[in-house]
């Protein structure tokens, strides 16, 4: 298969990442290349295989509900690219 | 001291002959001479390695050591440590420093090993090169014009080159066990759920398993009795007692099976690896193994399970990465898609975008039957092949890597083909099995590796088949020139 421009600016907005347009040429051959990579799975017979989703089937473990961690806001928010008055910043939303 | 083991080491620091400071001191020397060639560590952390190991010392000189007080190592770059930069080999995590430390991290610091610095690696683990590393790719001590395999590359080459007696990586498709391969070292990939993944940046959450990368299998006995086990903070932790790996060593390998999958010896293996695990092969049916043919038929399915599994994991996992509480952001957003975007578009590199972008397609409306639930169904039959194998055998055995370590630049050109490196390997982590790599030989002067997949929870018999095989040879006590 072959990813039209199109097609990679698409999944591109879908996965949040701003590619220049100098590169989509070269994502579209990378990723078809890839697609058609994986397509070989087409040729095994899945017909009543169960899905695998993780490799130990394992049930998900849960804790007791209670409050195990302390507030570290300023610690974390260290990292933070902007903050004010313990928020995080990000430009408007709503106008 | 650098040519010693860490066993070696560990006897030396308990009978005195040894402080953990001298140890230390020359190990940082060792990294400041050699690392400008190498570029296998990301940061260097001179001050707090010489605090950590008079710290040791006290602790050694007041009998409140444990086996591993006052030894050095080095994490690879992708686990969390408290106050220390903490880059996963990204843009995008340049500026961050960790307000804690990864349940492997505070296992090591609590046990008093001394950390030298954080290793290089490809970005957020995607890589068979280290070539995606923001930080620039590493040599091979082998030969600087070689890769040392990925993504634990700056791992590999440090413990390699020996400026640091072992070092930890972590492993979602063959990232410690192609690295130790390629440079001539032992590196284990512990059944999923058997070390804790905390604190560890999360690549393809049911794939990721940490590991060691160090001489011997005898050194990472003695690391990984002290990194595995329950963590409650850790969802996919198996509660599970840890044997005491060491003790186990000398088990006796009579009668031990070993499967040989025909379809490991493909046209895609150089003839030479394939020669270098018979004659190994030789060595273990004179300890007593007995060696039976098998089949993995869907063998085949793995590398393309793979590159659908792991991408969607992946797409999932990195969308935490928006600009807006660490991490990377652009300047002057206009509004919040911009933030996103293009944060995101300048703090990752185009292998990982590629695996966002690849993970996002098989994941979307439309695609998701045909590409992502079609894998978790290939992913089964790929994981029943190995069950049914280990009906019959003890342990598989094969090669790595098909070649030994490529040059710098030659795959980057074709993703396929640099995924390719790791066709032995994917497999294993998709059934969630253990696996051990060792030094066998040398092809054009590079070191090659033997892989040895384990059983569920059976890292015993990995580690005792190992260690009895580097008992009958020397290629693990090979040292690359110029860093003797």
């Amino acid at each position: 298969m072959s990813l039209t421009p199109d097609e990679v600016r698409s999944i591109a907005r879908l996965a949040r990442l701003a590619i220049s347009d100098r590169d989509i040429p070269r994502y579209a051959d990378n990723l078809s290349r890839i697609l058609d990579f994986v397509a070989q799975l087409d040729k095994a017979d899945t017909t009543s295989v169960a899905p695998m989703a993780h490799p130990l089937d394992m049930s998900q473990r849960l804790r007791e509900d209670a409050v195990t961690e302390s507030n570290q806001r300023e610690l974390f928010q260290k990292n933070a690219p902007q903050v004010e008055a313990g928020l995080y910043l990000v430009p408007k939303v709503i106008e | 001291m650098h040519t010693k083991t860490l066993t070696e080491l560990a006897r030396d620091l308990k009978a005195r002959k040894l402080s953990s400071e001298e140890l230390t001191r020359s190990y940082l020397t060792r990294i400041e001479r050699f690392n400008p060639q190498l570029n296998a560590f990301i940061t260097v952390l001179q001050e707090e390695a010489l605090a950590a190991a008079r710290a040791a010392d006290a602790r050694i000189k007041c009998a409140d050591a444990n086996a591993l007080t006052g030894l050095p190592l080095a994490h690879k770059d992708i686990f969390c440590t408290a106050g220390v930069k903490t880059s996963c080999g990204s843009k995008m995590l340049d500026n961050f420093v960790s307000p804690y430390d990864a349940t492997v991290v505070e296992r090591f610091r609590q046990a008093g090993m001394v950390l030298l610095g954080k290793t290089n690696m490809d970005e957020f683990a995607m890589g068979s090169s280290n070539e995606t590393s923001f930080y620039g790719p590493v040599k091979n001590p082998w030969d600087p014009t070689r890769v040392p395999g990925g993504s634990s590359g700056g791992s590999a080459a440090a413990v390699a080159a020996r400026l640091a007696p072992a070092a930890t990586g972590t492993d979602t498709g063959g990232s410690i066990r192609q690295p130790a391969a390629l440079t001539g070292l032992t590196g284990i990939k512990p059944t999923y759920g058997r070390v804790s993944r905390y604190g560890m940046i999360a690549f393809a959450s049911s794939l990721d398993q940490a590991g060691v990368i160090t001489y011997t299998a005898e050194d990472a006995a003695l690391l990984l009795g002290a990194m595995a086990g329950f963590d409650p903070r850790d969802s996919t932790s198996v509660d599970r007692p840890v044997p005491d790996y060491t003790a186990e060593l000398e088990r006796p390998l009579k009668g031990l099976r070993i499967g040989l999958p025909k379809e490991f010896f493909d046209p895609g293996l150089d003839g030479r690896v394939g020669a270098a695990v018979h004659a190994a092969l030789t060595i273990y049916k004179k300890l007593g193994a007995e060696v039976r043919d098998i089949s993995l038929p869907n063998f085949w399915l793995s590398v393309p399970t793979y590159y659908v599994v792991a991408p969607a994991e992946c797409s999932s996992n990195l969308s935490r990465f928006d600009g807006v509480r660490f991490g990377h952001r652009c300047e002057s957003p206009v509004d919040l898609l911009d933030l996103y975007t293009r944060s995101r578009g300048e703090g990752f590199g185009a292998e990982v975008k590629r695996r966002i972008m690849t993970g996002t397609y098989v994941l979307s409306a439309g695609y998701y039957d045909a590409y992502y639930l079609k894998a978790q169904k290939t992913r089964t039959l790929i994981r029943q092949d190995f069950i049914t194998a280990f009906e019959n055998v003890d342990v598989i055995m094969g090669p790595s890597t098909p070649t030994p370590a490529f040059g710098l630049g030659e795959k980057t050109g074709d993703p396929i083909t640099m995924y390719l490196n790791d066709i032995y390997a994917n497999g294993v982590n998709l059934a969630g099995l253990p696996g051990i790599s060792i030094p066998m030989g040398f092809v054009d002067k590079l070191p090659v590796g033997l892989q040895i997949i384990g059983n569920y929870f059976d890292e015993t018999r990995l580690l005792s088949a190992a260690h009895q095989y580097q008992r009958e040879t020397d290629w693990h006590r090979q040292i690359p020139r110029g860093f003797e």
